[in-house]
């Protein structure tokens, strides 16, 4: 008994997962090999993002330390790469807390609903020539649903906690989560046009030269409204120390604040892989037949070390102005962006309906004109719109004293 | 070439499975860690009231909030229907001919109205 994929199956391409597929069918059937191989690269992209998370933890806490001249985790093992293990360790044994009143079930359910959907979000991502779980043909649209599956999370963090603060960090959170969803999908719609296609490893395809330089604004777009969609600074409002504790994850303790940490350092790690593949080529480079896992990687790396560089380098801005950022400014860049683009494939296009390589560098060449234009003029229009109006102080005259300042 | 697609669909399912299975299945080493006494686990009443920086906790979580998150709220609703008649459209774009742009642009032109006159009915500031 030997199961064999027929050449024309969309399976067949994905190298692992026939290798495994035809080993274990020599002496299974062929259910079970199908179940095996599937298994077997579940394995692989579960640790794929759970180590990814680690190291992100370890990385952040060390490129932090250097851009706030001190040194960061450095005793556990060389340059403290060790430091996530004995983070694990150290939580596993804490004692875990579920405080009183909480709704049992929502409060337990929240970490492993934390985690799964970015573990998931990895299903659809090519890290080399024809390796994606499921090469889906909705790729984007699987992301962006997936995705959003973390905003109901937190909301259940924050409901179920029986605690002010988190049900403040909660309502924030999903505000922001909400409003910065918009300008995202938006940016990914050119990405999507210009590849005639949502599956991934086509968009990857597609890329003779990178989108992030056919679509700057775009990008932009993007690595703005994901910085926001991932909680990080300077978007972090949701668990902003200074002002509610630490948000919706405030009542969470030992194992499962372990689970929420990761999904958070995860999600910089699956975000910048998405990032990475649309926008940077994912894994196209050259020798991209032996070498894309490197270039992926290496993409992916940047991507990550540009979110760490915005959290040094930004102070934590307030809400009304997170707001403001993203209808006033980022939607319509997005929009911008759709606009240019659609006109721009519909202009140039040939008769056959593909896009040359000449084409895309028209698109870039036009493009970085209209991102530098619209920048500057959604930029200066919400200039004085995104600073708060604060009570100016008003003279108050008492009879007999003073005059005092009240504000 | 039909039944591969839905085994496409299969396999995410399975990995499905497999992530869900992971962060559970850590959750169960904890409960497993305190079953053997490795990990504490003596809650008082002190330790299991809601965290208040300290001091003793009053109150519920039941608070009033903004208001403003509502109008949010609205308008992420309509953007994200408008997103979701985008997509397909978007796929199949490069094929298509002048009355298709037309046409959307006429249904992205209303919904943008929209939203200008949000910005200029202020709804879009959370100050006032």
């Amino acid at each position: 008994m030997s199961c064999q994929l027929a050449s024309d199956s969309i399976l067949y391409a994905n190298g692992i997962y026939r290798l495994v597929y035809e080993i274990v069918g020599v002496v299974l059937p062929c259910w079970v090999a199908y179940a095996i191989a599937g298994l077997v690269f579940a394995f692989i992209l579960v640790n794929a993002v759970l180590l990814g998370a680690a190291v992100i933890t370890w990385g952040e806490r060390r490129v932090l330390g250097r851009f706030q001249n001190r040194v960061g985790p450095n005793r556990w093992g060389p340059f403290g790469l060790f430091q996530p293990v004995a983070d694990l360790v150290k939580l596993l044994t804490k004692e875990d807390l579920r405080p009183e009143g909480s709704d049992r079930v929502v409060f337990s359910l929240v970490p492993v609903l934390m985690v799964a959907p970015l573990i998931l979000m990895t299903a659809v991502v090519p890290f080399a020539r024809n390796t994606a779980l499921a090469s889906l043909n909705v790729g984007v649209l699987f992301i962006l649903a997936v995705s959003s599956i973390t905003s109901v999370a937190i909301f259940m963090a924050g409901w179920s906690s029986n605690n002010r603060y988190a049900m403040f960090g909660a309502a924030r959170a999903v505000a922001v989560l909400i409003s910065y969803e918009i300008p995202v999908v938006l940016s990914l719609l050119g990405v999507v046009m210009v590849a005639a296609s949502m599956s991934l490893g086509t968009i990857v395809e597609a890329q003779a030269l990178p989108f992030f330089l056919v679509q700057p604004l775009a990008f932009l777009v993007f690595m703005a409204g994901m910085s926001a969609e991932l909680n990080r600074s300077p978007f972090d409002v949701a668990e902003a120390e200074s002002e509610i504790i630490a948000g919706y994850h405030t009542e969470y303790s030992g194992v499962r604040f372990a689970l929420i940490q990761a999904a958070e350092f995860g999600g910089v790690g699956v975000v910048a892989a998405i990032a990475a593949t649309l926008f940077l080529g994912g894994w196209s480079g050259p020798w991209s037949e032996y070498l894309g896992w490197l270039w992926f990687l290496i993409k992916t790396g940047i991507i990550v070390f540009l979110f760490i560089w915005f959290r040094a380098t930004y102070p934590r801005l307030r809400i009304d102005q997170i707001m403001a950022f993203s209808w006033k400014f980022l939607l319509p860049l997005a929009m911008v962006n759709l606009v240019v683009v659609t006109l721009e494939v519909f202009l140039l296009r040939g008769d056959d309906g593909v896009l040359t390589h000449t084409d895309l560098a028209i698109m870039a060449a036009i493009n970085l004109a209209v991102t530098v234009i619209a920048i500057a003029v959604f930029g200066n229009l919400i200039k004085d719109r995104v600073t708060f109006r604060t009570r100016q102080p008003q003279q108050v005259v008492v009879p007999g004293v003073s005059t005092i300042e009240v504000s | 070439m039909l039944e591969d697609y839905f085994r496409q669909y299969g396999l995410i399912a399975i990995f499905a499975v497999v992530a869900f299975a992971v962060p559970t299945s850590l959750l169960a080493a904890s409960w497993l860690l305190s079953r053997l006494k490795i990990r504490p686990q003596n809650p008082t009443p002190v330790k299991l009231e809601p965290y208040e920086c300290g001091v003793q906790t009053i109150g519920g979580p039941w608070n009033q909030f903004n208001f403003r998150y509502y109008l949010y709220a609205i308008l992420f609703v309509i953007f994200d229907v408008e997103v979701v008649f985008l997509y397909p459209w978007a796929t199949r774009f490069i094929s298509f001919e002048l009355f298709a742009l037309i046409e959307m642009a006429v249904f992205v032109g209303i919904l943008l109205i929209g939203w200008a006159y949000a910005w200029r009915k202020r709804d879009l500031e959370w100050g006032n």
